[in-house]
């Protein structure tokens, strides 16, 4: 059977891991290439680099690094942040990363999804999304709604609408974050996630809210996510891939182990 | 010479960086003769079978694989690499495909009110059912990466020598027959069980 992923996300910012709350107050914790190696290393199912400044800065995203990457870990990794047009997502997914992902690109256009899905493939194109709780309203009749400039605009677009066009697009997988939990560590929003989850025939990875294992079996398991996406808890939360791992396998989710070397 | 195929199907470079890993250099090629003068020929693909077949036969790559087939040439077969060997996919409303053996490549059906999410993606346990030299040394219960949207249905059962399940579906994992070996995961992508089927096959002479 498939198992349930485990996934670090990396944010980087000037070819450094960094760490922020609410897209805020960010600060630098390692070299990105050798965390990956080290998570690699950890039996980690997959690995989301977010280069934070590119989007920001409107620059291009760091190929070097991606290339560095990929000659160190054997495992899938996507990269997001600072996709401007199909150029880059090509330049990318030549670089060896196995999956690209769009954010505010794709709200503000969204026939990025499909031309991208078309060049590449659509298990190449990850929709990534932030969604904020709010009240429920016409417009917004899931009571959640998209995001954009990391929380700090909001769209009036509905967040299951949202997620289903991007489906009929040709997103390949949905990486949706929740910017009400997103660096809480006070668990996942798992009304929202089975929501999406069940709304859509992709597989989709909850994001934002990971303090300790028991929420990333409660996203697994109650919020129907096909994988969860952790950060601080690895970075700097004292916990490992492999004891999330048993964790999980303890608590009944089918996942990974760690391959013998 | 290690050939990797290039045919438009999507990224090399997570190939070529695995065979690098391994200590070897590959030579990605469009050239059919090439591929025929071959020690081990990889080819690798993501995307979908009608526009692979399209861009293999405009190339001749069709006929380079046949040929090296004939001559008893080590071929790897990854993801859509494995599943057009096969004689016909329903992809793209039916694409002949190479006829390296013959069977067909079906999408994922569930049964009516089963929610399943296609593409099949992640990690999966594949069950080893046979001995086979390119699996020397990987342990049993070994999850692997695939993501896919269609599966291979062979005709000869004798050459599934791994399956997998999804859901409700068993599914062909790996095929094997002569010198083709082929996977439907991304062994280049999965980890040291995956590397290490690699490294058997780059040192496979059948």
């Amino acid at each position: 059977m498939l198992s349930k992923r485990v996934i670090i996300c990396l944010d980087v910012r000037d070819g450094k891991t960094t760490k922020g709350v609410k897209f805020q107050g960010n600060v630098d914790i390692g070299d990105p290439v050798e965390m990956a190696a080290e998570y690699y290393e950890q039996g980690v199912d997959e690995l989301v680099f977010y280069d934070i400044t590119a989007s920001a800065e409107d620059r291009p995203i760091d190929i070097e690094m991606v290339r560095d990457v990929a000659a160190r870990i054997f495992i899938p990794f996507s990269v997001g942040g600072g996709v401007r047009n199909l150029d880059d997502m090509r330049a990318v997914l030549l670089a060896g990363a196995e999956k690209v992902s769009v954010n505010s690109l794709a709200v503000r256009d969204p026939r990025i999804i499909s031309e991208g899905a078309r060049a590449f493939g659509n298990q190449c194109i990850v929709l990534g999304m932030d969604a904020l709780k709010v009240e429920v309203s016409d417009t917004v009749p899931s009571g959640y709604e998209i995001v954009v400039k990391g929380g700090r605009e909001r769209t009036g677009i509905d967040a299951l609408d949202w997620a289903q066009r991007a489906e009929e697009l040709g997103a390949g997988e949905i990486c949706l974050n929740s910017i009400d939990a997103d660096g809480t560590q006070d668990g996942y929003e798992l009304t929202l996630t089975s929501m999406v989850s069940r709304a859509v025939d992709i597989p989709v990875i909850a994001s934002g809210g990971a303090g300790k294992t028991t929420h990333l079996v409660d996203v697994l398991t109650k919020g129907e996510a096909d994988a969860a996406l952790v950060a601080s808890m690895v970075h700097f939360g004292g916990y490992t891939v492999p004891g999330i791992k048993d964790d999980l396998a303890a608590a009944g989710v089918r996942i990974r182990p760690r391959p013998a070397a | 010479m290690i050939a990797v195929i290039d045919y438009n199907a999507g990224n090399l470079t997570s190939v070529c960086c695995a065979v690098r890993h391994l200590g070897l250099e590959p030579t990605v090629t469009q050239d059919p003769d090439e591929v025929r003068r071959a020690d081990h020929v990889i080819f690798p693909g993501v995307g979908a079978a009608g526009a692979s077949m399209e861009t293999l036969r405009a190339r001749g790559l069709d006929q380079g694989l046949h040929d090296a087939r004939a001559a008893g040439k080590p071929i790897l077969g990854i993801c859509v690499g494995c599943q057009i060997i096969f004689t016909f996919s329903d992809e793209n409303g039916g694409v002949d495909c190479l006829g390296l053996l013959p069977g067909t490549v079906e999408r994922f059906r569930f049964p009516a009110g089963v929610h399943r999410k296609v593409p099949h993606m992640g990690w999966n346990e594949v069950r080893l059912d046979t001995q086979h030299p390119v699996l020397d040394g990987v342990p049993a219960q070994s999850q692997f990466y695939f993501v896919h949207s269609y599966h291979v249905r062979a005709e000869d059962p004798d050459c599934v020598i791994g399956t997998a399940t999804y859901g409700e579906v068993d599914f062909t994992a790996i095929v094997a027959r002569e010198s083709l070996f082929a996977v439907q995961f991304h062994a280049e992508k999965s980890g040291p069980p995956g590397l290490r089927l690699l490294e058997n096959f780059l040192r496979w002479s059948p």
